[in-house]
């Protein structure tokens, strides 16, 4: 049991240093794709930490991205980058506490709801704010990162979600989450502050959506409210977790790499239709892999066990 | 009778519960309810059906708040406190339909409950205790069995183990014995004597007369919210008030 952890602690070394190469052998389009597969390998990673055990499907990503987006928009050419992240991270945070506490004793559909007004709410507020103080619509982040240096920043936050998703599985923070997922009255009645709990995940969640968009809004160059909180933000990250498998840890990465690389087809060759696409994926994964492509791998595993006992 | 109540006068007061009531609306569903709970006694809390009982387990455990009254537990007052500090402070239960855990295997099932409640272990430790508990409850072998693969009764366990894995210093069994066959209720009944020979204090809600008389040292019974007897088993189940209000005017 032991061998097999550090195994697999081994395998996902190597992983990350053959992703972390990829600058090498291009830097065209196949790093712009690589830099699309690590912002949503942080950001499906690490919705499903929280919305994987607990079953709250939140669809507040795009606020929080947009959040960090915004903290760097509005702070380029005041203070320094690597502040402006840690910044974004912890307004991050603090809007993500506020938010939890308020909401996470709602269930079910009233906070996915919640979540998604959420984010129009905060869309509207920067709107609302940029035309009262009288400036353009959009805001400038000019910078002169490369493109390999945004790819390598989002890889090193997949490696630090990844250590804490894996730190958190084995704690009891992580086994409080799945027993809450279950049934919260006997989560509560076996001595779980459920309310808790589920904030710290969610504040987790909520930080690295957050960083992630302070990673990538020198990228987008152009920043406008529609773009930085749009909702297809957050469609993108649940489809692709649940593609994967939220139960398991590396189960978003194996939904971000094939969505993230169809999507580029489907991009370029109907990009009226993408809407459309979405919600047909969507319903599809939902009905024919309810427990995604982690899912099958293991039930293909298991059945294999069981055939050689 | 006189030997069990000399017995109980020389143990500590567990449980106090003085004038609780409880309101939904304009209905009293507990009214004034007091009586106590020793250490190492086995009470039965019974009436017809509606008057009370479940409502008066939600209360003590917490998932319930009461309107009036005080309950405290070994002389600290928890009647505000939140499910999960009522747990950890020692009170665990199981519930009238039985809840599992479907995505976790049987042993954290049982796990689940000594984690975070009043005795907590974690790791190795968790994990031995939790098989302890499958034992003590009749449970071998299927620790790694999905848990919605088990029979009732077997689910029935898994959930008392839960109960039982955070050592709790009360332990309320809400109609733990309902919906077992004739020869798992025997089985039901055996286990649970063996819980009240291992000196656990015990409140139970049941309905199944024979577990009562077997089982409890003392009765409370229950009719609209009320306390209408208290006693051994044969005084309350011979009390005529009793006997009208399980055949007289039953308000289901």
């Amino acid at each position: 049991m032991i061998d097999a952890e550090k195994y697999k602690f081994a395998a996902v070394v190597v992983a990350f240093i053959v992703a972390a190469l990829l600058p090498m052998a291009d830097t065209g389009y196949w790093l712009s794709i690589g830099v699309s597969l690590a912002m949503y390998t942080v950001l499906a990673t690490s919705w499903a930490l929280f919305s994987g055990p607990t079953n709250y499907i939140s669809l507040a990503p795009a606020a929080f991205f947009g959040i960090g987006m915004y903290v760097v928009a509005g702070g380029i050419d005041v203070l320094p980058y690597p502040v402006l992240v840690l910044l974004a991270a912890l307004v991050g945070a603090i809007i993500a506490a506020f938010v939890g506490l308020a909401t996470l004793r709602i269930s079910g559909v009233y906070f996915v709801i919640f979540t998604l007004g959420l984010s129009e709410l905060i869309r509207q507020i920067v709107t609302w704010g940029q035309a009262t103080m009288g400036t353009q619509s959009g805001l400038y982040v000019l910078t002169d990162f490369t493109e390999q240096q945004i790819y390598w920043r989002l890889l090193g936050v997949a490696a630090i979600i990844y250590l804490i998703g894996w730190q958190v599985g084995r704690s009891r923070l992580g086994f409080a989450l799945r027993i809450i997922g279950n049934d919260e009255v006997v989560a509560v009645h076996s001595g779980i502050n459920t309310a808790r709990a589920k904030v710290y995940l969610f504040v987790i969640s909520s930080t690295f959506a957050a960083i992630t968009g302070a990673l990538v809004a020198p990228r987008w160059s152009y920043v406008e409210p529609t773009i930085a909180f749009s909702p297809f933000i957050s469609f993108q990250v649940v489809i692709m977790a649940l593609l994967g498998g939220v139960h398991r840890l590396w189960g978003p990465l194996l939904g971000v790499i094939p969505f993230t690389l169809i999507w580029e087809l489907v991009n370029s060759h109907f990009p009226t239709q993408t809407t459309l696409l979405l919600g047909v994926a969507f319903l599809a994964i939902v009905y024919f892999i309810p427990h995604g492509v982690a899912g099958v791998i293991e039930d293909f595993n298991r059945r294999r066990k069981q055939r050689h006992v | 009778m006189s030997e069990q109540s000399a017995l109980r006068s020389q143990h500590k007061t567990a449980l106090a519960v003085n004038g609780v009531t409880r309101n939904f609306g304009g209905l009293v569903a507990v009214d004034a309810m007091t009586f106590d709970l020793a250490e190492n006694e086995v009470l039965g809390l019974i009436g017809p059906n509606g008057s009370g009982k479940t409502t008066m387990m939600n209360l003590i455990s917490g998932a319930l708040k009461p309107n009036g009254g005080s309950i405290r537990l070994y002389n600290e007052d928890i009647t505000q406190a939140k499910p999960n500090a009522i747990a950890r402070a020692g009170i665990a239960r199981t519930f009238q339909i039985v809840r599992i855990l479907p995505t976790l295997s049987v042993l954290e099932n049982v796990a689940a409950g000594g984690v975070f409640g009043h005795d907590r272990r974690w790791g190795a430790p968790l994990d031995d205790h939790a098989r302890q508990m499958l034992h003590l409850v009749g449970l071998i072998d299927s620790e790694h069995s999905p848990v919605e693969a088990l029979t009732y009764i077997d689910q029935k366990r898994v959930e008392l183990a839960r109960a039982l894995v955070s050592d709790p210093r009360v332990l309320l069994l809400d109609e733990w014995l309902a919906g077992l066959n004739p020869t798992e209720l025997l089985t039901g009944i055996a286990l649970i004597e063996a819980l009240r020979e291992e000196g656990r204090t015990i409140i139970i809600v049941e309905h199944v007369m024979d577990a009562i008389r077997s089982l409890c040292d003392r009765c409370v019974v229950m009719n609209s919210g009320a306390k209408i007897a208290e006693g051994t088993p044969a005084e309350v189940l011979a009390d005529t008030d009793v006997i009208a209000a399980y055949l007289g005017d039953e308000d289901a």
